[in-house]
Parts: C-alpha cells; structure tokens; sequence
C-alpha cells in the first residue's frame, strides 16, 4: 500500500475550500493550517502564466523529517503516511526546521502537528477531508500499488510534477501540469 | 518576474514568513556545549600527554567550569523544548540517522564525566576537602582509573563539539546550515574557546603561551574553514548562493564579518601575535574576544539559517 495524493493544478481555483475542511475535521488550533493554496504568478504583463495549488505535507518516501526526530516520534505509518505521536514528541522543532516545504506547525499544546492525509477517515473508505470537499474534484487520493486506482490512472495520463524534487525526499504529492 | 503569493494566508506561528522555530536558547546551549567539549578536550590531552604538571590548570582548574557550563546550557536546551514534561523520551530510543539523539546521549555521558573530573581533582579549589566513607573509597577507585577516564573524555568531547555543528547541517531544508563545514568549524571554534578559558585560568607564563599559540593555530583554522564555507556555497547551487548572499551585501554582512571575523577572530589573533612578541596584553582581552566571537558565531548562523530556504 502506497498512499498518494494528486491535485491538478488546471482545475484548482483556489477557493480554500480545502484549508477549512481540514481545519474543521481535525480540529486545528485557530490561526495554524495544515493545507494551505499557494499562487504563483510567472513572467510579465502581458506574458503571464497563473498556478493555483493546494499544499500540504509530501508524505515523503525519504523523509528528513522521520530522520532527525531523536525520539521516533515522527514515523512513516499505513501506507507510507508521515505520522506524528504526540504523546512520544518533546517539541525541540527538528523537524519542523528539516522540512523544505514547512508543512510542520508547533501545535499550541507542545508537540507537532501535521497534515496526516485523514488517515482516520482513509481506514473508514473514506476520502480525506479536503478531496471530498473540493467543489472542482482537483484532488485525487489512493494507492499507487494498485495499478487500477483513480490516483495511478491520472497519474499515467497526465503530466505531472512533485515539489523540489532536488531536494531528495522523494514526495508522494504530485501536481498534475 | 516571479510571484508567489499564499491566497489561504497561511501564518503559522514560528514558520511564517520565515522559520524562528529557534531562539536563543538553542544558539545559547550550543556555545556553551563547544565551550565545555574544548576544556574537557585540553584537560584529557594533557593527561594523556603525561604533561598534567606543566599544564596544571587545563587539567584541573578550567575543567571545574565545565559541569556548571554543561548544566546552564542544558537548561537552556529544556527551555527551548516546546513539550517539557516529555524530554525523557529521548532516552527511551537511540537514533543513529538524528544527530539530536547523538546529542543527547553524548551529554548524558560527558556531563557525569565532568562532575567526576571536578571531584577527584576537588583540592585544587578547596585544599583541606575529604571525601567521606564510601565516597573516599570510590575517589581513590576513580584516581586511579584516571587515564582510562581521560580517554572517554577525550573521544565524547570531540563528539560533543562536532555535534553542535552537524545539528545544523543535517538540515537539507535550510540552505545556510546545509554545509558539512559545520561540524568541524564550530569544533574548532569551540576548541579555541576551550584554549582561551586556559589561557585565563593559567597562572603559569609558559603555560599561557603555550595556549595563546594553540589559540592562533585554531583561529587559523576557523578562518580557513570560513572562507571554504563560502567557496562551497558560491559554487554550489542556486539555493546556496542566496544563502551566501545573506552574508555577503545581505542583512547578516555586517553582524558576522565585524563581530565574528573581525572581533572575535582577526583582533585576538593580533592581540596574540603581540603577546607572543613580547609585548604586554591584558590576557583576558584576546580570551574575551575569543568566546564573544564564538558565542556570535552561533547565534549569526543559528537565525540566518532560518532565513535561508528553498525557493520553489
């Protein structure tokens, strides 16, 4: 099992619809977000180019975040999710500062917090809270082990790209271009 | 032109608009950490050189700082931790790929070490001390195991300097840290801060001499590992260059080349070269210098890195 999410960035709008849709579900501290949309203006008028994209944690196969937490508390879960145990965290922000795209938050209560693909809704057949909330069906979340899944399908179809790839962690969010 | 913009107006406390997920706390602990791993490194050396009565006070007077260094700066690692009441979890599990956990462990090792090092050489601050009943029986145990203690000494303070650095350049996401120079420039640097608390301490001439020679040596190399650093980076990626460039025209220019390199490492050298050549210098002012310089060192990198990042 490997959990993936896709989002096509020709579909994105940008409405936040995402952002709190996950804030709701999983409860995040007012003023913090785990998702957020990002928009990225390229060239000069009257040359330009526009991309909407939701953000979140990579789930990274390679993930540096897994790698310099000193107590195991960071940990690569069911289908290859990066979890975090609060109970196991003591809060020294290492790996909020090995994150590239910082999608790791200080949680008010002292651990740290992240997007965990709704692995709770995800082991109930569910979706995660912000694909079965997008109003433009941009999201596409499953498991690239099973060739017939809707992510592998639109990800053989269509071009896509994954986040600072240079960058060696491997992401398992992927922009469809 | 490139524009990104946040439109969901993401501000999460500590990572927006850029990373201070550390203050000074961490900066703060990690100077104090190279300071104890350079006392305790000089005190073990020169057991081991069977040179302890030349130089008397690297062995047993400077090292009686150490534990007092080593718990203030670990106190300030504890203030640091967003989730206190949980610090012990990182002695439920070793991490071999997180140089936190190294860290961790090491301290645990050096910071009993250190107690017992100020304990069988007590007398040199207070003459008429005796250790009662069991504790005299485990001092002469201790005294006599002395070479054996020096070598493990020797070994986790080396790790312990290394470590203050290469806690910052395991971080491929923060282009400034992300540099194995780290390692052993604030090794060294805490070394040199380890020569200039000697170089206080010693009563003896020859043996502050000795030290302000070393110190040079030291600073000699610190300069060199500073300049490859930016070699490195000039010549590394694009990420890294800009990273570079908050030092060279950006906001940390000033901060870092006249209170690092100007104050803390050029002058004391001077200072030393005139010392060496005879003239009079108050010995704590080339030292002085040396540990500010060192503690800049740490804070400079410390929130630059966190300014600097991937662009994408």
């Amino acid at each position: 099992m490997r959990y993936a999410m896709a989002i096509d960035t020709k579909k994105c709008v940008g409405c936040s619809d995402c952002v709190v849709a996950c804030q709701t579900e999983n409860h995040v501290p007012i003023g913090y977000c785990r998702d957020w949309v990002v928009e990225i203006l390229d060239g000069t008028y009257p040359q330009l180019e526009m991309e909407i994209r939701s953000e979140r944690c990579c789930h990274c196969e390679n993930a540096p975040c897994v790698r310099c937490c000193p107590t195991g508390a960071s940990h690569i879960s069911d289908g290859g999710t990066v979890l975090v145990k609060p109970h196991k965290c003591i809060g020294c922000g290492a790996c909020i500062a090995s994150c590239p795209y910082d999608a790791r938050y200080p949680h008010p209560d002292g651990h740290v917090d992240k997007c965990t693909f709704c692995l709770h809704r995800v082991q109930k057949g569910l979706q995660p809270a912000c694909v079965a909330a997008c109003p433009t069906k941009c999201m596409y979340f499953g498991d690239l082990d099973n060739p017939r899944s809707d992510i592998s399908m639109v990800l053989k179809k269509r071009k896509w790209k994954t986040l600072i790839p240079e960058a060696g962690t491997n992401p398992q969010l992927y922009y469809l271009i | 032109m490139n524009e990104v913009t946040i439109i969901s107006g993401r501000m999460n406390p500590r990572v927006d608009p850029h990373l201070e997920i550390w203050h000074w706390e961490i900066p703060f602990y990690l100077f104090m950490g190279g300071l104890a791993a350079g006392i305790l490194f000089f005190a073990a050396l020169y057991v081991l050189l069977n040179k302890e009565d030349k130089y008397g006070a690297a062995v047993k007077i400077t090292p009686h700082l150490a534990p007092f260094v080593l718990v203030v700066g670990l106190l300030a690692l504890l203030l640091d931790l967003n989730h206190k009441a949980y610090f012990w979890q990182l002695y439920t599990t070793i991490r071999l790929q997180s140089p936190m956990s190294w860290g961790a462990w090491v301290l645990m090792l050096i910071t009993p070490i250190s107690f017992i090092w100020s304990a069988i050489h007590i007398r040199t601050v207070f003459p008429n001390w005796e250790w009662k009943g069991i504790l005299k029986t485990i001092e002469a145990f201790l005294v006599k195991q002395k070479r054996a203690i020096a070598w493990i000494m020797l070994f986790s303070s080396v790790i312990l300097g290394i470590y203050t650095g290469i806690l910052f350049s395991a971080f491929n996401a923060r282009p400034l840290w992300n540099t194995s120079i780290l390692g052993p420039l604030f090794l060294i640097s805490g070394l040199s801060a380890g020569a200039a608390m000697n170089i206080i301490f010693s009563k003896d001439h020859a043996a502050r001499l000795t030290f302000s020679r070393i110190d040079l040596m030291l600073i000699s190399i610190e300069l060199f590992l500073i300049i490859h650093m930016f070699m490195g980076f000039l010549a590394s990626t694009q990420v890294q260059i800009d990273a570079a460039e908050l030092f060279l025209g950006g906001p940390y220019t000033a901060v870092f080349w006249v209170l690092v390199v100007g104050m803390g490492l050029i002058l004391p050298a001077i200072l030393e070269i005139l010392e060496l050549k005879k003239y009079k210098i108050p010995v704590f002012v080339p030292a002085g210098l040396v540990l500010i310089g060192g503690l800049m060192l740490r804070f400079i990198i410390a929130y630059a890195g966190q300014e600097s990042r991937w662009l994408y």
